[in-house]
């Protein structure tokens, strides 16, 4: 019988990175204050020392060169698994990963390929200094040759890291912050895979669709906990948004004939749009509300002094959903 | 002495202009035939980049990159490696590649707008980098890897002089001193970065001297000079192979040149530089110089000189023929190598296009 284990979901990364160091030689974690420090989540504690300084390392501040020097190891056949201490921070770093990592395998018909894990923490909610609250996951699934991940369970986070790493794509790893240790789940002790491009349907209903992933899966299950008795509501977390699974999108929507989608992004380019289009273009004749979307505003992420106002919460849930059931 | 332990504002010399050996400098121990295939392979490099620039003049080829004036430095930095060795190019580093094992025909495919002559399978080469200085941090990480791996090889990074203003520079050379890694940044430093002169992308004395911020060795070379160039990189890769004590592995190589040409097929050069500079950058000429120390030698004369310029012609006109004579690319392949597996919706967007090519054949792309 498999042995499970009581983690939170920064465990969970730190149990996935533990699992897959162990499993292949060629897995390197590196990123600022990852070494020693193990991270400043803690999501790499103890694995400096339980592998060594060649394996888990600190390396200068500099998120191009920790992302560039990934694409160079990548190239003679390692498996980095480099960090981002904020996705806010990744910028720096964003031309080496659309130009580069995103592009390699096509430039090299196949020759060269990026199988790097980027990890990174997103997303509002935890009161942080400016740029550290930002989601900008739909900069990563508008390019081409990049997957991208994000969990929302601790059960998930070391499904779906141990996946990305095994992937010999890239893929871009965010981690929702806000729920770093927001709740515990059991998760086997053994390594184990969670495939990427496969949603999860956490609540299954009747009346409407409602599409998320990340951090927004917790208040968009209690918003549809809330509205039970007056509307079946079915959630779906999505996952991995790139490749997204589109059929579990559109057999759910032929289901219900109506959609929400949460996101914590903006609403203007958000993949909120993405979903909405693809509806249209695979179920019209079978909806029957517009899709709604419940996301950010097109402002910068304010600080956390009205960080509240900008994040999709359950109230603001469930209003999005009952104007969709009620139109 | 090595001559990396110059001081980096003193630039290395072997030959002079007129192809003379310069007062204290050792000649590489290169043999005669190693010294002929170094004059051929820049001769070869010259009259392909001709040949090229003149297939573009003719429609034949898209924006092309020439390379005229800087094979001293690409064929004698290339000639200095072993077969196990990495490059890591920008866009320019046709004959470097070429002397790494890459056909010129490669070359004319990619230029000609066929990923295909990007794929280099089997040979230590990155393809071709683009943006400005991003591909430094990759010879960084190949140095990092091949470290962990306990190999033996080294990875030379190619860029210019324009590069070495980027952040990534800056992170590459960096990250190269903090792990020590068996990388030459290789600085092909040819005066001008499309328009703008040297002396606006830095305050800099030199290029080379940058590299006393990393804590590693930085030496000037003339770029010009295929037999300094081939010395100073022999010893940086040897250097990163077998550091000695208490000094770390990377050099930073500037290779003072100059480009004869463009910067691209669609830049005009007269609009920014005088035709006197260019002259006067012409006497320093590598092939010439070359060809005079090896003439002196005895190992070129007329004869053997006309029959490597018949061959140079001869092997450029095949790699045209060959790079031409080969069919376009299935639209396919556009899709092919995104992911490992193609995600489903490019797939059906690849079907879409086969859709489309079936309804409106012949309309869709221009021949």
């Amino acid at each position: 019988m498999s042995t499970t284990q009581n983690l939170t979901l920064v465990q969970a990364v730190r149990d996935g990175l533990k699992c897959e160091l162990e499993r292949d030689d060629d897995v390197v974690v590196f990123g600022e204050d990852v070494g020693e420090n193990g991270g400043v989540f803690r999501a790499t504690q103890g694995l400096h020392e339980e592998f060594g300084e060649e394996r888990v390392f600190d390396t200068p501040l500099a998120e191009s060169g920790i992302v560039g020097t990934a694409v160079g190891m990548a190239a003679y056949g390692m498996v980095p698994v480099p960090e981002i201490q904020f996705s806010g921070f990744m910028y720096p770093g964003f031309d080496q990963i659309v130009s580069h990592a995103a592009r390699m395998r096509t430039r090299s018909r196949g020759r060269f390929t990026v199988p790097m894990t980027l990890r990174a923490p997103y997303g509002g909610g935890i009161r942080a200094p400016e740029h550290h609250s930002e989601s900008k996951e739909a900069f990563y699934t508008h390019e081409a040759g990049l997957k991208v991940a994000v969990p929302s369970t601790p059960h998930d986070t070391k499904g779906l890291l141990a996946a990305a790493i095994r992937d010999p794509d890239p893929v871009v790893f965010l981690e929702p912050k806000l729920i770093y240790r927001a709740f515990r789940e059991e998760v086997p002790e053994e390594p184990y895979t969670v495939e990427l491009g496969d949603a999860a349907v956490r609540r299954e209903g009747t009346d409407v669709s409602v599409f998320t992933w990340g951090a927004m899966t917790r208040p968009t299950l209690e918003a549809a906990e809330n509205l039970a008795g007056e509307v079946d509501a079915e959630v779906v977390d999505l996952r991995t948004l790139s490749p997204m699974d589109w059929d579990a999108i559109v057999d759910s929507f032929r289901k219900t004939g109506r959609a929400v989608v949460v996101h914590e992004a903006p609403k203007t380019g958000g993949l909120g749009a993405e979903i909405a289009a693809t509806i249209q273009e695979e179920a019209l004749l079978y909806q029957e509300a517009p899709v709604k979307r419940v996301t950010g505003f097109d402002t910068p992420f304010p600080l956390y002094a009205l960080e509240d106002y900008y994040m999709p919460e359950a109230a603001r849930i469930e209003d999005g959903i009952r104007e969709t059931v009620t139109f | 002495m090595s001559v990396l332990e110059r001081d980096p504002d003193e630039r290395v010399q072997v030959l002079d202009e007129e192809g003379r050996v310069v007062d204290g400098a050792t000649v590489p121990d290169l043999s005669d035939e190693q010294l002929v295939d170094m004059y051929r392979n820049m001769k070869l490099a010259r009259h392909f980049d001709q040949r090229a620039v003149s297939l573009q003049r003719q429609g034949r080829m898209g924006t092309y990159p020439p390379l005229s004036g800087q094979e001293g430095a690409q064929v004698g930095s290339a000639m200095a490696l072993a077969e196990r060795d990495w490059i890591v190019p920008s866009y320019r580093e046709h004959a470097a590649m070429y002397v790494r094992g890459l056909d010129f025909d490669q070359t004319l495919r990619y230029w000609m707008g066929d990923e295909r002559g990007n794929s280099l399978d089997g040979l230590n080469i990155m393809p071709v980098a683009v943006p400005i200085a991003s591909q430094i941090p990759h010879a960084a990480g190949l140095g990092m890897a091949i470290d962990y791996r306990d190999d033996d090889a080294v990875a030379v990074c190619y860029f210019g002089d324009g590069a070495t203003s980027e952040g990534d520079f800056h992170e590459g050379l960096n990250f190269g001193g903090v792990f020590d890694t068996p990388t030459v940044f290789f600085c092909n430093n040819n005066g001008w970065a499309i328009s703008v002169p040297r002396e606006e992308q830095t305050a800099t004395e030199t290029l080379a001297q940058k590299a006393t911020a990393y804590g590693f060795e930085g030496i000037q070379v003339d770029g010009m000079d295929p037999l300094a160039v081939y010395q100073v990189t022999r010893e940086a890769v040897k250097k990163a192979r077998e550091p000695p004590v208490e000094e770390l592995r990377p050099t930073l190589i500037e290779a003072v040149q100059y480009r004869f040409g463009a910067h691209t097929t669609a830049d005009d050069p007269s609009v920014y530089r005088d035709e006197e500079e260019v002259e006067r950058w012409k006497q320093k000429d590598p092939i010439p110089r070359l060809e005079a120390f090896l003439r002196d030698r005895g190992v070129l004369d007329d004869e053997r000189v006309a029959e490597i310029t018949d061959s140079v012609e001869a092997e450029v006109a095949d790699t045209i023929e060959a790079a031409e004579s080969i069919e376009r690319p299935s639209a396919e392949s556009i899709f092919e190598h995104v992911y490992a597996e193609m995600p489903r919706r490019l797939e059906s967007q690849m079907q879409y296009l086969q859709r489309l090519r079936e309804q409106h054949d012949g309309e869709l792309l221009e021949e």
